[in-house]
């Protein structure tokens, strides 16, 4: 399936990337799922990834857990808490 | 109702009197209005820049107006949020709600504001004397959500 990536702020500086479409193997169906596809990059990745990092994750511009199942083409973000207002 | 994000500044007084136009059914206006200070944990702050995602942003905002406006009677609301470069005193946010008395209008400006803090997707970066940082999340601003939660 493909899908497309976002990165905000810290973790998009860290990464150097702020968007990406990806194809994904097919035992990589949810939210979660996506972020341990991609710690296993390996690097950076691994590092701004990892999993006592505390980020939050949004699917189609939703809030989203790491349990939120992914559909083709959908859009997945990555980002740390927010600081606005 | 209205929400808007830009680079630009907002007028409050001419905010105010859009929000609450030809409607004499309004008794209480609440409006928020938060500020670049120019100290954040024990750093001077020079400058500030703003980055949040487009799309994202505007709907979390439009689902926080529309949770308020179920909450409370509510006439009309306006949400202003800045982003880009923005220096000590300027304008960041402006909140404003209107309603037939003061207690629903204080309340769901309140209650609009702890949520954008927490789930709109803005983030601040913030230059200092020791370099450029990203402002962390506050636990206090998760508190500040938590007591709107487990009330009807």
């Amino acid at each position: 399936m493909n899908i497309e990536l976002r990165f905000f702020a810290s973790l998009r500086e860290a990464l150097g990337v702020s968007q990406e479409s990806v194809s994904l193997p097919d035992n990589v169906t949810t939210v979660g799922d996506v972020r341990d596809f991609l710690v296993a990059r390996g690097g950076i990745w691994a590092e701004a990834l990892a999993p006592q990092k505390v980020l939050r994750m949004a699917y189609n511009q939703n809030m989203s857990d790491p349990g939120t199942a992914l559909t083709a083409g959908c859009e997945v973000a990555f980002f740390p808490p927010v600081t606005g207002g | 109702m209205t929400i808007r994000i830009s680079a630009d500044d907002f007028d409050l007084s001419t905010e105010v009197a859009l929000l609450r136009a030809a409607q004499p059914q309004v008794g209480a206006v609440v409006a928020f209005v938060g500020t670049v200070r120019d100290m954040n944990d024990g750093a001077a702050v020079a400058e500030m820049a703003l980055e949040h995602y487009p799309g994202m942003t505007e709907k979390s905002i439009q689902a926080i107006v529309d949770q308020a406006h179920t909450r409370w009677q509510l006439f009309n609301t306006v949400v202003i949020h800045r982003i880009g470069p923005l220096l000590p005193l300027d304008q960041i946010v402006l909140v404003a709600v209107t309603a037939a008395h003061r207690g629903e209008a204080f309340a769901a400006c309140e209650f609009i504001m702890d949520y954008l803090k927490t789930e709109a997707p803005f983030w601040k970066k913030e230059q200092t004397p020791q370099g450029a940082r990203w402002v962390d999340a506050r636990a206090t601003d998760d508190a500040a959500l938590a007591k709107w939660q487990g009330q009807s």
